[in-house]
């Protein structure tokens, strides 16, 4: 399960940064999906693929009995899955009004701003 | 007031503020009144916990009173408190500044909501003593300066924010990344817990990854030297009002962040990072004031300016000496001031003429003298001629860099601050000397007031950097406090833990 998720994710950036690269605004916006994905699988891997009971301490105990999975990492991506997901809105509706303003989906023609 | 309140002031009144000018979106007066009041709040608010920490030192709250490490912790010491202090001035002179220069469509836009939520988020990666905390706020602070940034809608503002944007997500996806590698390594994402175990750690091969990966995000939102190309290109596209308040904090805010990570969680002492910042802190230096030498425009050369300053701070940073990170801190704070005052004479300077670009303006020193007055206050500053606040920031930097035997790096900063002078006088003679040629450029439009309150809050930054430079013996002592407490780890763990490590 760990290599397949380690494939994944790299299979990911790789593709990210593909996208990221290409002249096409719109391929621009699909690599920072891919991106924001593969940085959320990242931390979900991170705390270890443990197929195990969920955290929940049974009524009188203190702490959890047995093997649990841990539930940060849990808590983590889905905090980053919403900011990401924010965050890409805007970036599509940015697109389409630089895409509505330059009449142009192509990075190269968008160098008016730099030096 | 109990401490604790106090430290999560500098988030909760700008929240608040923004929430109050939302419910008061229809209403441009009321929204003005709170800009105001909540940016003047924000900066009492944050004088008083300078000085609650200069005299008890670093104060810790844990929200909900869930204990650290597992629950969330805010930390307010020096630096982080000074940090907090330089947003309430750049909050204030931003909000009466716009108060004369923002359009009511743009104010129509949200302005002022955004505003308060970019210093929100500002302020919370200031406190915060969480990694994943910190990666909210930068959030925070991020989507209120997209917006910002687009305010208005030209064709330059959709093509800087098009890179700024991209740039800044990648670097939050790598900063991401990095939070979850370091999770997976230490399994806590409390700074002071996992400045405590990181040193039993074994695989100091994946720390030094992880340390690469904050290294790249941090550098991404600072501007540091190969990744700075979204600034220039974006920094000068909105209104002036956003111009300053971006110069002034949003780099700033990943120099703080380097600063926290690389002293606490990371300590630089003799590995392979510390010689990468010498390189990285030279070079940004370089590449900043030549491409500023190479523009023609007002701003743009502002813009590559902020870039080259950056490189100072983290040479305060790379040389990692107490008298070095209390340079680098001091910058900080005098780049703030200096710089938003330079980018808000650009405004005026708009205003009256109605151009940005040197070749096109002319003679402002014959018709508004004062204008020229204050220029040259903040230019100076930012040369780093005595006896203004930059002097002394660039003096702390270097004779540190001197004691160091830093020899390469202490000629870099020499030589950059002498061309810093130059574009500084390249304006000077373009823009206020020389008479002006073309006549055809006019006003945008016949101002209509406005004009005296954004002349005193130019007043007011230029003062605040002769204060600077005259009050050094204070603010000296406030960042060397700073400095000393980066350094002592130990201190920090125990403040926020409550063990000694």
């Amino acid at each position: 399960m760990i290599t397949l998720m380690s494939f994944l994710v790299g299979g990911l950036y790789a593709a990210a940064i593909y996208m990221i690269m290409r002249r096409s605004i719109v391929k621009l916006v699909i690599g920072l999906v891919l991106l924001s994905n593969a940085a959320n699988l990242l931390i979900f891997t991170s705390a270890g693929m443990t197929r195990e009971a969920p955290p929940l301490i049974p009524v009188g105990a203190m702490a959890p009995e047995g093997v649990v999975a841990d539930p940060l990492a849990q808590a983590l991506i889905l905090t980053a899955i919403v900011i990401g997901f924010g965050v890409l809105a805007f970036a599509v509706v940015l697109i389409h009004r630089a895409y509505e303003i330059v009449q142009a989906d192509d990075m190269d023609q968008m160098k008016d701003t730099d030096t | 007031m109990q401490s604790p309140t106090l430290l999560a002031l500098p988030i909760v009144i700008p929240l608040l503020a923004g929430a109050l000018s939302l419910i008061y979106w229809r209403s441009r007066k009321a929204q003005r009144i709170i800009g105001v009041l909540g940016s003047t709040g924000l900066l009492i608010a944050s004088g008083f916990l300078l000085e609650k920490i200069w005299r008890e030192g670093t104060l810790v709250m844990h929200m909900g009173n869930w204990h650290a490490p597992f629950g969330i912790v805010l930390v307010g010491d020096m630096l982080a408190a000074f940090m907090v202090v330089m947003t309430g001035v750049s909050a204030v002179t931003t909000a009466f500044y716009a108060l004369g220069s923002v359009s009511k469509q743009h104010e129509h836009f949200g302005f002022y909501p955004l505003m308060h939520l970019l210093l929100a988020g500002v302020n919370g990666a200031f406190l915060t003593g969480d990694v994943f905390n910190l990666y909210v706020w930068f959030e925070v602070m991020l989507v209120a300066s997209f917006a910002l940034l687009i305010l208005g809608g030209e064709r330059a503002q959709m093509e800087g924010a098009i890179k700024y944007v991209t740039l800044n997500l990648v670097s939050s996806a790598m900063f991401l990344s990095a939070i979850g590698l370091l999770y997976g390594l230490m399994g806590t994402l409390n700074m002071a817990d996992i400045a405590m175990k990181i040193g039993e750690l074994e695989d100091t091969a994946m720390i030094t990854v992880v340390s690469m990966l904050f290294l790249m995000a941090f550098g991404i939102k600072a501007a540091a030297f190969p990744l700075f190309f979204w600034l220039p290109a974006s920094y000068h596209t909105p209104r002036v009002a956003v111009s300053a308040l971006f110069a002034g904090l949003l780099t700033k805010v990943g120099v703080y962040a380097l600063f926290r990570f690389f002293t606490l969680i990371f300590p630089f002492e003799g590995t392979l990072s510390q010689s990468l910042m010498v390189w990285i802190a030279g070079l940004t230096m370089v590449t900043g004031v030549l491409g500023a030498a190479a523009q023609f425009e007002f701003r743009r050369i502002l813009s590559f300016h902020i870039v080259s300053q950056i490189g100072y701070m983290l040479m305060g940073l790379a040389l990692f000496t107490p008298l070095a990170l209390a340079g680098g801190i001091y910058f900080i704070a005098h780049n703030i001031v200096a710089k938003s005052g330079l980018f808000l004479i650009s405004g005026l300077v708009f205003r009256f003429k109605g151009s940005y670009e040197l070749k096109e303006l002319g003679g402002v020193y014959r018709q508004y003298p004062m204008l020229a007055l204050l220029f040259l206050i903040c230019a100076f500053s930012l040369a780093g001629l005595p006896p203004l606040s930059g002097f002394f920031a660039k003096f702390m930097v270097i004779r540190a860099g001197v004691e160091e035997y830093a020899w390469w790096l202490v000629a870099t900063a020499l030589a950059v601050g002498f061309m810093t002078l130059y574009s500084m006088v390249k304006i000077w003679a373009e823009v206020f000397w020389k008479e002006q040629e073309v006549c055809h450029i006019k006003p945008p439009r016949k101002f209509r007031g406005g004009t005296r309150v954004m002349y005193a809050t130019v007043v007011m930054l230029a003062g605040l950097t002769i204060f600077m430079g005259l009050a050094m013996e204070p603010l000296f002592r406030m960042s060397m406090m700073a400095a000393e407490q980066l350094l002592d780890r130990n201190g920090y763990i125990e403040a926020v833990l409550g063990v000694t490590p």
